[in-house]
C-alpha cells in the first residue's frame, strides 16, 4: 500500500509509477479499481476554517468525522448531507473528505440546497502524470477561468487525486421537524412531494418510504419558524390525508439519517441500484421493475431499489431519461452489467478525451467509469 | 488590451462563406454589410471595438450545427453572443471571425412546475424566465444586475451570479441540462431534468466556459416557488472594520439572510446625493434582507438588529411597509447609475475572502491616493464578491490607461489575500492577461488541455481567458492548417 505523507510525495510516486494505481480514501465504498493501492488518508488536516465566511479548507485524506466535528464546534454542517456506505455495503474504514468530493456524494438535503460539487469551492490535485494542479478557491463566487472543480467532483480520482479541497458550510439550524403523510401509492406521493417541495416552506426533504407506508417531508430552522411552517405544510397537504409531525428534534434526525445511509438495504440480500430520475418518472419507472425494497428521495428523483442478485435492472427498465448504477453486487455481476451507466457516444467521445489529457498513460482507477 | 491580428486567408474567405451560411439559413439570418456588421463590434466594454466578418442569427439548435460545421470546415473562428451585456468582453469580436447571436431563440419549450423546471432557447433574457413563471409564484434565482437584457446563454458563458446568491448560488448551482453545439456541429444532450450527473461533471464544466467549448443552444433551469415575503434592514457604521464584523457575526449567528450588501462612504454620498434614499452619511452602510412570513422576518430581523446594536451602530431602519423597504433599496440600485453621473468609470469585481475586507478596503483607498483616481466600493458582502467602481475620464488622455492600472492592482490584491480576480463578470479580454497572478503555467495549461478536447483546432472564442503568450501555440496551429 503506497501512502505519501503530502502533495510532493504523492505528484512523485504518480510521476514514477510505471503500473496502474487504485486511488483509495477511506475505501469505505468499495470500489477495487485496478491496480497498486494508493492511499491518500496521509494527508490529513483543516488547514482552514473561517466560520464567519462559511469556509473550510481541508486536505482530502482527513476523515469526514473530524470534519463534522469542527463543524459540529461552531454550530456549522456541511449542508449537503454525505451519505455514509459503509452499512449498506458492509465496509469498515472511516470516510474521507477527499472520497466525498471525488464522488460527489450528496443526500436528501440535495433536493434544496444542491449537491456536494455545489459546495466545493476549490481543488488540489495530482493528474495522471504527476503534476500538480489548483484549480477555484476559497471565495463563494468565482468565475476565474474554467470550473475544474465540478470536472474533478464526481470524477472518483480517474482524472486526477484530490489533495485538497475548499467547502461552503452552512450553519446548523437550530431545530428540525418531519410532516409525515400516511398510506399514499407511490404516484400519489411523488406529487405530494412536488406540492411540498413546490411551497413557499423551505423542505429541504422529501422522501416516501413504502415499505414503511410512509411520504416524509423535512423542515429545518429556527424553532419557531420550524413550527409555523410544519403546519403550514400540514394545512396545504390536506388532501393527501392527516398529516402527523414529529415531536421532537431527534425524532426527526433519525428518520433523515437513516433514509440518508439507505438503511432500509442494510440486509445483504440481493443488489442494490440507484437511478436518478425526474421526480415525475419514477412511478413509471419503477412500474417497469420488479424490486424487493424500494424507497424515493428527492421528492421522487432518486429511486434506491432492491433486485435480485445479478439481474440487469438497467436493461429491464428499458429507455429512460436519467442514469442508474449499480451500487452494491458481487464482482462478477459489476463486471458483468457495469456499475455505472454508458454515456450516448458524443458524451462517452469528451470523457473519454478528458481522461487521456488528465492521465494520459491511463494509471488512476484504470477501469473505473468506463464503458461497461 | 491587445487582440490578435486577423488572418488575411480567413478575411478572403467572406464572399465564399456568406454564400454556404446563406445555403443554411434564411437570408436576413446571415448580417455581412459593413454598415450593419458594426452593431456586433462591441458588447458593456465599450472601450473595445472591431466589426465582425459575418453575423449570424440562427434560430434552431440545427441552424446552430450547420453554422458550426460551415465554420469548422473553412477554419473561421466564431464568437458566440448572448444579449452582448458582457463587461469583460467575452462577446468582442475579431475582424476575421463569424458572431453567432442566439437572440432570436427566444422560445420557452416547457414549463414543468411538478418537477420545477423551465426549458428554454438559450438566446431568452434572463428576466423574462422570471417573468414566465410569476404567475404561478415561481422565479429564477440568478440574478445579475443587467438581468432585464442580459440572455441565458451568456448567463451560462460566464456563470452569472447575482445579489442572492449567498442563498440560492449562481447560475452553475441552477443549471440542470443543455443542448450543446459542437465546434464541428455535433450536438450534444448533458443532464437533464433529473439531479445529479451520471458520468463526469460535463454541465458543470462547459457553465463558466465563456463559450469556448460549446455553443449552448437549450437550457433545463431550477426554478424555485417565490418565499412569503422578504423585508431589508439598513444600519450604518463609523469603520469598515465594524460593518465586517457585524456580517461575520450575524453568519456566526446561524442567520443565512439572502442578501447582505455593503457600501462605503464615497459610494454612500455619490448614491445619496443622486437618489437621495436618506442614507445616514457614514463610513460603512449595509443593507440586509431576509426572507420568509412576517412573523419569521421579524424573529429574523430581532436577532439581526440584536447582533448589530452591539457593535454601536449610527443608525438601523428597518423598513416598516413596501415603501420603505424599497426607499431602503433605491439608493444601492441607483449606485452604477449614480456613479456613471459624476464620471465614467470602470466596475471590477474581484473576490475576497469576507474576513480580508477591512485590510482590502484600506489598502485600496491608499492606492486611489497614489493613482489620483477616485474609487467607490459597492459589493456582496455575504460572499465576498467586491464591486469597486474606478471613477475616470474617459477624455483625459492617459486616464483609462491609469484606471486600467490601478484596477490590475486592486485584482491582484484580491488574488493575494485568497480570493480570485472575477466573482461573477467573467475573465473574456479584461482580465485575460492577469491569469497568470491567480493561476501557474500548469493550471492554465489543465484549463486549456480542456479547451483541446471540446474544441481542438481553438475556433471557439479563441483569443479570450487565457493568456495570449499562453494559448498562441494552439491558435496558431490553427492558422497554420489553413
Amino acid at each position: 500500500m503506497l501512502s505519501p505523507r503530502n502533495e510532493d510525495e504523492l505528484a512523485e510516486i504518480v510521476r514514477s509509477s510505471q503500473d496502474p494505481l487504485a486511488v483509495q480514501g477511506g475505501n469505505t465504498r468499495g470500489m477495487a479499481p485496478e491496480g497498486i493501492a494508493l492511499t491518500v488518508t496521509g494527508l490529513s488536516g483543516i488547514s482552514l476554517y473561517e466560520p464567519g465566511a462559511l469556509t473550510m479548507v481541508v486536505k482530502a485524506g482527513t476523515t469526514l468525522a473530524e470534519v463534522n466535528d469542527a463543524l459540529q464546534s461552531e454550530n456549522q454542517r456541511l449542508a449537503f448531507e454525505p451519505m455514509d456506505y459503509r452499512g449498506l455495503l458492509g465496509t469498515d474504514g472511516e470516510p474521507t473528505i477527499g472520497g466525498v468530493v471525488a464522488a460527489n456524494i450528496s443526500g436528501p438535503r440535495r433536493v434544496a440546497v444542491g449537491s456536494c460539487r455545489d459546495f466545493v469551492l476549490g481543488v488540489r490535485f495530482v493528474t495522471g502524470s504527476g503534476q500538480i494542479i489548483k484549480n477555484g478557491g476559497r471565495v463563494m463566487k468565482n468565475v476565474t477561468g474554467y470550473d475544474l472543480v465540478k470536472l474533478m467532483a464526481g470524477s472518483r480520482g480517474t482524472l486526477g487525486i484530490l489533495t485538497e479541497v475548499s467547502l461552503k458550510v452552512l450553519p446548523q439550524p437550530e431545530t428540525e421537524s418531519t410532516v409525515i403523510l400516511h398510506s399514499l401509492d407511490d404516484r400519489t406521493a411523488v406529487k405530494a412531494m412536488s406540492k411540498a417541495l413546490g411551497s413557499p416552506f423551505e423542505v429541504t426533504g422529501a422522501a416516501c418510504l413504502p415499505s414503511r407506508d410512509i411520504t416524509v417531508l423535512r423542515l429545518e430552522g429556527f424553532t419557531e419558524s420550524v413550527r409555523y411552517r410544519s403546519q403550514r405544510l400540514a394545512d396545504l397537504l390536506t388532501e393527501f390525508g392527516n398529516a402527523e409531525t414529529t415531536r421532537n428534534k431527534e425524532d426527526s434526525a433519525e428518520i433523515w439519517r437513516g433514509i440518508c445511509d439507505a438503511k432500509s438495504f442494510h440486509d445483504h440480500e440481493g443488489d442494490v441500484w440507484r437511478f436518478s430520475v425526474k421526480p415525475s418518472d419514477g412511478p413509471n419507472l419503477t412500474d417497469r421493475l420488479e424490486t424487493t425494497e424500494l424507497m424515493y428521495d428527492w421528492g421522487g428523483g432518486l429511486i434506491w431499489l432492491k433486485s435480485g442478485r445479478g439481474t440487469n435492472m438497467r436493461a429491464q427498465v428499458g429507455k429512460f431519461s436519467g442514469h442508474a448504477t449499480l451500487v452494491r453486487a458481487d464482482q462478477e455481476t459489476r463486471d458483468r452489467i457495469g456499475m455505472f451507466q454508458p454515456a450516448l457516444p458524443s458524451v462517452a467521445a469528451l470523457s473519454d478525451g478528458l481522461r487521456a489529457q488528465f492521465d494520459p498513460r491511463g494509471i488512476l482507477n484504470a477501469g473505473l467509469m468506463t464503458a461497461a | 488590451m491587445q487582440m490578435p491580428e486577423p488572418n488575411p486567408t480567413i478575411l478572403s474567405l467572406k464572399p465564399r462563406l456568406v454564400t454556404r451560411l446563406t445555403s443554411v439559413l434564411p437570408k436576413d439570418a446571415v448580417i455581412h454589410e459593413i454598415s450593419e456588421t458594426r452593431a456586433y463590434e462591441c458588447d458593456a466594454l465599450s472601450a473595445y471595438r472591431c466589426p465582425p466578418l459575418i453575423v449570424v442569427l440562427p434560430s434552431t439548435t440545427r441552424e446552430v450545427s450547420d453554422i458550426l460545421k460551415i465554420c469548422y470546415e473553412e477554419g473561421v473562428p466564431v464568437v458566440p453572443r448572448g444579449s452582448g451585456t458582457s463587461l469583460a468582453g467575452g462577446a468582442l469580436p475579431t475582424a476575421d471571425c463569424v458572431i453567432l447571436g442566439v437572440a432570436r431563440m427566444n422560445e420557452i419549450i416547457e414549463v414543468d412546475y411538478d418537477n420545477r423546471i423551465i426549458r428554454v432557447q438559450t438566446g431568452r433574457t434572463n428576466l423574462s424566465i422570471t417573468g414566465a413563471v410569476e404567475d404561478e409564484d415561481f422565479f429564477y434565482a440568478p440574478d445579475p444586475s443587467s438581468q432585464l437584457a442580459c440572455a441565458i446563454a451568456g448567463n451560462i458563458a460566464m456563470n452569472s451570479g447575482g445579489a442572492h446568491c449567498l442563498k440560492y448560488g449562481v447560475t452553475t448551482n441552477n443549471l440542470l441540462g443543455v443542448t450543446m453545439v459542437q465546434m464541428d456541429g455535433t450536438i450534444v444532450e448533458l443532464g437533464g431534468a433529473h439531479l445529479d450527473s451520471g458520468g463526469y461533471d460535463l454541465l458543470g464544466l462547459i457553465c463558466g466556459s465563456e463559450g469556448q467549448l460549446g455553443v449552448v443552444t437549450e437550457a433545463t433551469l431550477r426554478i424555485l416557488r417565490k418565499p412569503e415575503g422578504a423585508r431589508p434592514v439598513l444600519m450604518g457604521y463609523e469603520s469598515n472594520e465594524v460593518a465586517g464584523e457585524v456580517v461575520s457575526d450575524i453568519i456566526k449567528a446561524g442567520v443565512l439572510p439572502v442578501a447582505i450588501e455593503f457600501m462605503d462612504r464615497p459610494c454612500i454620498e455619490a448614491c445619496e446625493a443622486f437618489a437621495k434614499a436618506g442614507y445616514p452619511i457614514c463610513d460603512a452602510l449595509l443593507i440586509i434582507e431576509v426572507e420568509g412570513s412576517e412573523e419569521e422576518i421579524d424573529m429574523q430581523l430581532g436577532l439581526i438588529k440584536q447582533i448589530a446594536a452591539k457593535h454601536d451602530p449610527i443608525e438601523i431602519r428597518e423598513a416598516a411597509d413596501a415603501d420603505e423597504a424599497s426607499r431602503i433599496w433605491l439608493g444601492r440600485k441607483s449606485a452604477f447609475g449614480a456613479m456613471g453621473q459624476i464620471n465614467d468609470y470602470m466596475c471590477l469585481d474581484g473576490t475576497i475572502p469576507v474576513s480580508s475586507l477591512p485590510y482590502v478596503l484600506r489598502r485600496i483607498g491608499e492606492m486611489s491616493k497614489n493613482y489620483g483616481l477616485n474609487v467607490a466600493n459597492v459589493f456582496h458582502a455575504g460572499d465576498g464578491n467586491m464591486h469597486p467602481l474606478i471613477l475616470f475620464d474617459a477624455n483625459k488622455p492617459g486616464d483609462l490607461e491609469t484606471c486600467e492600472a490601478f484596477g490590475a492592482d486592486i485584482l491582484k490584491l484580491c488574488v493575494e489575500v485568497g480570493g480570485c480576480l472575477t466573482g461573477e463578470h467573467g475573465v473574456g479580454i479584461e482580465k485575460r492577461d492577469l491569469m497568470s497572478h491567480q493561476y501557474t503555467r500548469d493550471d492554465i495549461e489543465a484549463q486549456m488541455a480542456v479547451k483541446d478536447v471540446f474544441d481542438p483546432n481553438w475556433l471557439l472564442n479563441p483569443a479570450k481567458v487565457f493568456p495570449l503568450e499562453d494559448s498562441e501555440s494552439r491558435r496558431m496551429h490553427t492558422m497554420a492548417a489553413e
